[in-house]
């Protein structure tokens, strides 16, 4: 079951909501789409689902044009931020809704009922009401409504973010592996870097209404096509600041600069370095001192969290181990310039060369 | 600013409370440094809100006493306590500016117009909203309201203490990180005693010097974010604390020393003659493939960007390492190796050697 959009955009009044888009997912695929609140995430699935019309463009599934379908005609499960449920429907109630409307045997409700409960470990709760139920409990009642359906499309919108820490990690352990045996199309939407890459599959990096970026999760994450992909990919956020590239050598200010990559032609560029590829200790050959002010040490007890500013810019490094500084205390950085990518004027990946990607 | 000291507080939300499981607070005994930063940090329903609600007044405890800099105010309601507090949702005047938002708590006490005006103007500074204060509150980003809550509860220089109610919940990522630092910052210029209520981790050990860990009504450790990482007194501890959790597989012991599978694990520490279930817990940052030792095999490989967690499956269950961006990962059978300086045998989930609950 293949989900095509073709030049889908929306427009409210005079504002675009979406820019024309183009995005294909394959039977059985699991697509991530990450960016902040507000980049079209929610937009972009609901008019997938059909509960949003688009204002141009054709949504196609499975080879037929579905484009002006209502949600109900189609086979589509969608899965919110707020835990929906049917409050005065006791828990198995409510994830048998769906297969009781299907008009399957009462045998099969409760043979599917039972698995789906198992799976998302609320087995022990069936007999209660949502309300009775800790929010993850609600929210895996929830969850198991819209997956206990053959459903050919399932949009899961940030449906982790109410939960807790810990309960959020275990959750995004098990999801892959609910998908990993359907041949439906899976589309979660995320605001979290770590979660979208955690989670695997392709990720559609998204930014102000467009598509910046789409392909392997981790290749979109190692060899991001632009300067806005790269920061909508990042977290911590990416280290940012203006090179110029001259006479062989990338120049950061007078005082800092490395040797050029052999393709990396003259001029000016934005580099960006990965707040992990700056540590307070020299870890490789490839170092650059950044020297700067402190303006804040943040100390997990495993990790290090420096910020620090230099050069003009707001920095950021992240380390193991424990390294105390003191706010507005001058100190020096290593940052590792062979993890550094250079974005032309144009925001545009120019080094490392991004072969090979499937965008 | 002052130093809270809490003695032999508990609270049950019903009227007679009889078995251990009525009680939404069991019994605590705590004292807080003055201007020091500290975080309540446990899952939904640990009764970390009830703890913040008793020492912001809105509750009564059922049992014990509140002290502030020795002082009890255990029967004064909150707008005498001089607290100031944050809450999840930024809660702000949407008609009035910027700085009418950040004056409101001033103004509201009858401060005079000259300290309000140069209080404002610090606090403005402090969260980066100088350049707004004369912009409408409603315009903003959730972001941008969330920095009026907190400058709010930074402009009052009155107060005991200022608490923290999962203030950064509802904020996306990249501006958490943000908003985070900023608050950190914050507390090492303003030395107030800050107490910051979170289920995150991260939040939790970024900001405070000392993280209470709670679960079920009952505080199990409190420490700095290191020791928490480095010495959990309970596996609870071990799991909430580090992402992912600290491995817990099941051991025999034999003489005080950790047996898998007939194997010894070499340990920090040495089990005590209490009776009781034997665990081995070795966080993920301490376990390494090696050519001897446990055997297992990798069933799960994902990438988290600048590492990997590796979930390997031993006798013993299943154990979860953590590989650098671009170190080696066997394909299949390897055997794994724990750091002995950083392993610890459980005793039913306490640390083995230690007084219980201590």
């Amino acid at each position: 079951m293949a989900l095509e959009l073709k030049n889908v955009a929306k427009k409210v009044g005079a504002d675009v909501h979406i820019h024309p888009t183009n995005l294909s997912f394959e039977p059985g695929s699991f697509n991530v789409l990450l960016g902040t609140t507000l980049a079209g995430k929610t937009t972009l699935m609901q008019m997938m689902a059909g509960l949003e019309k688009p204002t141009s463009g054709e949504v196609w599934f499975n080879g037929s044009d579905v484009t002006g379908i209502a949600v109900q005609k189609r086979n589509v499960s969608m899965v919110y931020q707020q835990f929906i449920n049917y409050p005065n429907m006791s828990v198995f109630d409510n994830i048998a809704s769906p297969l009781r409307v299907a008009g399957l045997p009462g045998d099969e409700i409760r043979k599917r009922v039972g698995e789906m409960a198992e799976m998302m470990r609320i087995s022990a709760m069936l007999e209660r009401r949502p309300s009775e139920l800790s929010g993850g409990q609600q929210q895996r009642t929830a969850m198991a409504r819209a997956l206990v359906k053959d459903s050919d499309l399932i949009l899961l919108d940030e449906p982790l973010a109410n939960l807790d820490f810990k309960l959020r990690e275990e959750m995004r352990d098990e999801l892959p592996r609910l998908f990993a045996e359907r041949n439906c199309v899976v589309v979660y939407a995320t605001t979290e870097p770590t979660e979208a890459l955690l989670l695997g599959g392709q990720t559609a990096a998204m930014h102000e209404g467009r598509v910046v970026d789409f392909g392997p999760t981790a290749l979109i994450y190692r060899h991001p096509s632009s300067l806005t992909s790269a920061m909508v990919f990042s977290e911590p956020p990416i280290n940012l600041a203006r090179a110029a590239v001259k006479s062989g050598r990338v120049m950061l200010n007078e005082g800092v600069s490395w040797p050029a990559h052999k393709g990396l032609a003259e001029g000016a560029y934005t580099i960006g370095i990965r707040p992990h590829h700056v540590s307070p200790m020299r870890r490789t050959s490839a170092s650059v001192v950044i020297a700067g002010k402190v303006k804040v040490a943040e100390l997990t007890g495993s990790e290090s969290i420096i910020h620090f500013h230099a050069h003009d810019y707001p920095w950021v490094s992240l380390s193991h181990g424990v390294h105390p500084f003191d706010t507005g205390q001058d100190a020096e950085f290593y940052a590792d310039v062979s993890k550094c990518f250079y974005f032309d004027a144009d925001g545009r990946l120019v080094e490392p060369a991004s072969a090979g990607k499937a965008a | 600013m002052a130093r809270i000291t809490l003695k032999n507080l508990k609270h049950a939300y019903m009227e007679n409370p009889a078995s251990d499981a009525d009680w939404a607070l069991k019994e605590l005994n705590l004292d807080w440094d003055d201007g020091g930063a500290y975080a309540l940090l446990g899952p939904s329903g640990c009764g970390k809100t009830t703890l913040l609600n008793l020492i912001s007044g809105l509750l009564t405890p059922s049992h014990g006493s509140i002290l502030f800099d020795g002082e009890d105010v255990t029967g004064l309601p909150p707008e005498q306590r001089k607290i100031a507090q944050v809450f999840q949702f930024p809660v702000v005047y949407d008609t009035m500016t910027v700085y009418d938002n950040l004056a409101f708590p001033l103004r509201n006490r009858g401060v005079d117009e000259t300290t309000v005006d140069k209080r404002v103007r610090e606090v403005a500074e402090m969260n980066d909203l100088t350049a707004t204060l004369d912009n409408r509150a409603s315009g903003l980003t959730a972001d941008g309201k969330q920095k009026i809550s907190l400058g709010r509860g930074l402009v009052r220089t009155d107060v005991n203490a200022i608490l923290f109610d999962e203030p950064l919940t509802v904020i996306d990522p990249h501006l958490k990180f943000q908003l985070r630092s900023k608050l950190k910052e914050l507390h090492t210029r303003v030395p107030n005693t800050m107490i910051y209520v979170t289920h995150d981790q991260t939040e939790a050990i970024t900001f405070a010097d000392k993280v209470v860990v709670m679960n079920v009504g009952e505080v199990v450790q409190v420490g700095t974010p290191k020791e928490l990482f480095e010495e959990p007194h309970h596996t609870f501890v071990g799991h909430f604390i580090g992402s992912p959790g600290m491995n817990v597989l099941a051991c025999e012991v034999n003489n005080g020393h950790a047996y898998i599978a007939g194997k010894q694990i070499a340990t920090t520490n040495r089990a005590d003659a209490r009776p009781g279930k034997s665990e081995i817990g070795v966080r993920p940052e301490f376990v390494t493939f090696s050519s001897e030792g446990l055997a297992a095999r990798v069933v799960k490989v994902s990438d988290a960007g600048r590492f990997s967690i590796v979930e390997a499956d031993c006798v013993a269950g299943r154990v979860r390492l953590l590989v650098e961006e671009g170190g080696a990962i066997p394909p299949d059978s390897t055997h794994l190796a724990f750091d002995p300086e950083a392993t610890r045998i459980y005793t039913d989930g306490w640390l083995a050697g230690r007084a219980v609950g201590s």
